[in-house]
């Protein structure tokens, strides 16, 4: 039987009912991926004896009458740089290649808790840089929807697997888009909660005060379930907010009548598609269909989000990674003279050219002199763009955007022009810089390819946003639009 | 021509804490290699700090017992540099707002008080501990040290040479362990001293340039450090060449300081807030609770000696240089009211002993109540003060009673006065020439013949009473 294509709600059903057993349910996804992993290229590791020998246990407890749990049995995969104990964790890196973490994060063990069977470590930009997943050390990750072109990033891998029904879901990192933009270039839902709102501890940082942990699903009940699991104040992170966690899945399936959507003019005139523009324009038309009442803003410090939030990034990311210096572990360069060699030869040699980048503009951002001019200015704008929020948020419950300017493109297409490449996050970083949550759901199709569209909550009611995203999915059903395999070459494009 | 002096004093003390200043791990001083070590203190990928609420609080005492401002925001920051013995290639330190502020210590040189300005006291980690090869083919690391928080505090540049730098020095140290935030043990690393310096023509106001001198190990260390670096200083001066702005290192081997690095080579830290870390916000509630449990500090406990017991200055001040030792003197004079008697014992006896066998006033077996129980036994005529000594060496040694020493050894003091005219009359007999010398009105033979009979006693004999007995027989 196939069992890859359900979703997990649908899945736990079937677990519940014992119907299926969770031993079946992750072969069928271990089979899906002997199918279709030759053209995705989603995992940079697949953790089959593991996670086959914790399904056989899930079944053992089962069978024993254990009542098992929302997440009991279902195979998920994991972003490789979330540390799973004694499991390669790479961040995509080469000079994190052959690093085993003595540790799990937080989340991890939330999902082991709860009964999750991780089947892989997806792939990634290398550090979480980037937004095809073609900066990673190792490989490219293909879009399931046309392999020839990106699934977005950073966190392609998890969106490119979930799409392609490798996985039933997965874990994200999103620092200023990884997890919205790639989660609307594969047509799947990708939830960014508020910062602070799941535990860092134990995601590997690329910049510290903006990264964020969240799922991809298939669809947005599923999302809920996984915010459940995930979400939660951690005494291991001091950035971790103490606020209640509501039953998200309370959200699911109501009626938006009277929800008050934003609709900021900057994000439909900046740099956009004019096709995508009209997705996301009959997106919001829908949802005032449904009884939403629509309202127009101004959020004039838009624009200031991209340029700041390059500086902050890679200010705070030359920091977080000044530690892999081959000493202690990851690749080290052997035949080094003297330790500065050492270090420089590790290094040079470790990382790929968008993270030797950002790593050289963060400390020049940060280095004396400079200091004033670019991070504390950055920060200052940082600022003024989440009291532009503040003030949206007076007067209206969500905001309704694009995820992206674009649907996705060719590999190779923008690799080589980093500011044409930064562009992608356009929609996404304000939202990261003021720490709120969003997500990406999708909204329709240009060229078959899958549109996004970004629902912007006010921080930690990620209540609301899924109340919106389930009304609109429910009507659109996009959630039920596969990506077919069939006509691709295997291996191929 | 005459120079003057300016020093200030960067000193980072670890803290007292049982756990580490961003993890659980232990502490202690001495453990193998890398075992007191977490995913946290290595700095392993994505782990993140949480904030030793026990190392706050030492910090702001530190910070309240120099007078400092507790600020009620401060915040951490990232100092960030590459050396194999920082895990992540960062310290999080304090940069632009500390824990405490503003303070400042007195201190009394030659007799004169002296106001030296505290500018900062801040929180940060320390670092591991590098261990060169001898044939310097590699270096080992121990990362047991990394994490240990510690306290840096900065004065300002008010000190005028490096007797003032040494009591500066020992103030600090003392009030530090008084406060109980450190054990303050140089030679263990738990206090280390950074100094700038500069000198400048006596009379001119703008400052001269300064070096920043590293790597002094003791207060020894400090002082002829300091030493040198004046005096290298005035000599380049003299000869009309220019200081230049670096950083030294103190080479205690070869008693000269060494240049580690020019101002060129200086490096840029790239400080920024610390995004894993939420600012410190310090309730005042919380400081006044503490300034409650701050202890009577070394310079009022030596006034109040002063006044109190009467002691004279020099006394106040050797007591109070440890609160252990303060408080054994007081706990004594509370069952021996005599503070001077006292204090000349533990001052003579006891830091004698202790001293010669290098313990500290903690770990003697001679309990204050005991001490005060020999006193007694010497007022009541028990037993000599001579033989007294004895005692107290026999205390020192097992820490037993003196009344039972006294009577084990039969040391009770003879002043049976049938029996001291015996030895009186036997040594009159065997030493006819002093007797003579006596008689003949030379006073010193009394004290020769004294000795005699304290001699035949062994030390037992009521001095007063042979005395009397030889003042009668040799009229």
């Amino acid at each position: 039987m196939k069992y890859f294509g359900l979703k997990v709600h649908e899945a736990h059903k079937l677990i519940k009912d014992r119907e299926i057993s969770s031993e079946q349910l992750t072969k069928s996804i271990m089979d899906r991926i002997e199918d279709v992993e030759g053209i995705v290229h989603g995992y940079v590791t697949v953790t089959k004896e593991y996670a086959l020998k914790k399904a056989r246990e899930m079944d053992k407890k089962i069978a024993e009458g254990e009542e098992p749990g929302p997440l009991s049995g279902i195979p998920c995969a994991i972003k490789d740089n979330i540390c799973t104990k004694d499991i390669l964790t790479t961040c995509s890196s080469k000079i994190l290649k052959n690093f085993k973490p003595p540790y799990s994060a937080t989340v991890y063990q939330k999902l082991e808790e709860q009964g999750c069977i991780m089947i892989g470590k997806t792939n990634m930009d290398e550090f979480a840089m980037g937004s095809s997943t073609e900066n990673s050390g190792f490989f490219t990750t293909r879009n399931p929807w046309d392999p020839a072109r990106v699934p977005g990033g950073s966190s392609g891998g998890s969106s490119a697997v979930v799409a392609a029904d490798e996985a039933l879901f997965a874990l994200g990192s999103d620092t200023g888009g990884s997890i919205r933009q790639p989660a609307s270039f594969c047509g799947v839902v990708g939830f960014k909660p508020t910062y602070g709102r799941v535990s860092r501890y134990g995601l590997i940082a690329f910049a510290s005060s903006l990264d964020q942990i969240g799922p991809i699903t298939k669809d947005v009940r599923d999302c809920a379930l996984i915010l459940n699991a995930i979400c939660g104040h951690d005494p291991m992170d001091s950035t971790s907010v103490p606020a209640d966690v509501p039953d998200f899945t309370r959200f699911v399936d109501k009626d938006i009548k009277g929800i008050k959507l934003g609709v900021p003019k900057e994000y439909y005139t900046m740099q956009i598609d004019d096709s995508v523009k009209k997705e996301t324009g009959e997106a919001v038309t829908n949802l005032a269909n449904m009884g939403a009442e629509k309202v127009e803003l101004e959020m004039p410090y838009t624009a200031y989000a991209l340029p700041a939030y390059y500086l902050i990034n890679p200010a705070e990311a030359s920091s977080n990674l000044a530690r892999y210096d081959g000493i202690r572990y990851g690749f080290t360069y052997e035949d080094a003279e003297n330790l500065l060699e050492a270090y420089k030869k590790t290094r040079s040699s470790g990382f790929g050219p968008e993270v030797k980048r950002r790593i050289m503009l963060g400390t020049y951002a940060l280095s004396s002199g400079y200091y004033e001019d670019y991070y504390l200015k950055a920060q200052k704008v940082r600022s003024l763009i989440a009291r532009d929020f503040d003030q949206a948020f007076k007067n209206c419950d969500v905001i309704v955007t694009p995820t992206a300017p674009t649907v996705s493109f060719r590999t190779g297409e923008k690799i080589d022009d980093p500011l044409m490449m930064y562009l992608n996050d356009i929609f996404t970083v304000p939202v990261s810089m003021a720490g709120l949550p969003a997500v990406s759901i999708p909204c329709g199709f240009v060229n078959g390819l899958p549109v996004g569209l970004q629902i912007i909550g006010k921080p930690f009611d990620e209540g609301t946003i899924i109340k919106v995203a389930s009304a609109f999915e429910r009507m659109l059903a996009l959630d039920k639009v596969k990506p077919l395999f069939g006509s691709y070459v295997r291996g191929g494009a | 021509m005459s120079y003057e002096v300016v020093i200030g004093l960067e000193v980072h003390v670890e803290l007292l804490t049982k756990s580490k200043i961003f993890c659980s791990c232990p502490t202690s001083f001495g453990d193998e290699p890398n075992t007191n070590v977490c995913p946290v203190c290595l700095g392993l990928p994505g782990v993140l700090p949480v904030i030793n609420k026990r190392a706050v609080e030492f910090a702001i005492l530190s910070g309240l017992a120099l007078n400092c401002k507790v600020n009620p925001r401060s915040k951490f920051d990232r100092k960030n540099y590459f050396y194999p013995d920082l895990p992540k290639a960062y310290q999080i330190s304090q940069y632009d707002m500390p824990v405490a502020e503003d303070g400042y210590l007195n201190i009394k040189v030659n007799g004169e008080t002296k106001c030296i300005g505290i500018t900062r006291v801040h929180l940060e980690e320390d670092a591991g501990k590098l261990i060169h090869a001898e044939n310097g083919d590699y270096s080992l690391i121990d990362y047991n040290r990394t994490g240990v928080p510690l306290v840096e505090i900065v004065s300002e540049p008010d000190l005028r040479s490096h007797e003032e730098a040494r009591v500066f020095l020992e103030n600090l140290k003392r009030i530090l362990q008084y406060t109980q935030v450190s054990d303050c043990k140089m030679e263990e690393g738990s206090l280390r001293c950074d100094a700038n310096i500069s000198v400048r023509l006596k009379g001119k106001k703008e400052l001269g340039t300064k070096t920043e001198l590293k790597n002094m190990n003791s207060f020894k260390a400090v002082q002829k450090g300091l030493e040198y670096e004046i005096k290298r200083q005035i000599d380049s001066l003299e000869k009309g060449e220019r200081i230049s702005q670096e950083t030294l290192r103190w080479d205690e081997g070869r008693g000269l300081t060494v240049s580690m690095r020019s101002k060129e080579q200086a490096h840029d830290y790239r400080y920024f807030p610390d995004p894993d870390l939420m600012p410190l916000e310090v309730q005042q509630e919380w400081v006044e609770k503490l300034k409650g449990l701050l202890p009577e500090l070394p310079l009022q406990k030596k006034e109040r000696y002063i006044t109190q017991y009467g002691l004279p200055e020099y006394d106040a001040e050797v007591l109070t240089f440890s609160m252990d030792m303060a408080d054994f003197f007081e706990d004594c004079v509370k069952e021996y009211p005599e503070p001077k008697v006292v204090s000349n014992w533990v001052m003579g006896e006891l830091m004698g002993f202790l001293n010669a066998e290098r313990i500290d006033i903690t770990e003697t077996k001679v309990t204050p109540l005991n001490l005060a129980k020999l006193l007694h036994l010497i007022d009541k005529g028990t037993i000599s003060g001579k033989i007294g000594k004895t005692v107290f060496e026999e205390m020192f040694k097992s820490g037993e009673d003196p009344e039972a020493i006294v009577e084990e050894k039969g040391l009770l003091q003879i002043s049976d006065t049938k029996e001291l005219e015996k030895i009186v009359d036997e040594v009159i007999k065997i030493n006819p020439g002093p007797v003579e010398d006596l008689k003949s009105g030379k006073k010193k033979a009394m004290g020769f013949l004294v000795g005699q009979v304290m001699k035949q006693t062994k030390g037992k004999a009521n001095p007063q009473i042979v005395n009397k007995i030889l003042r009668n027989r040799l009229k």
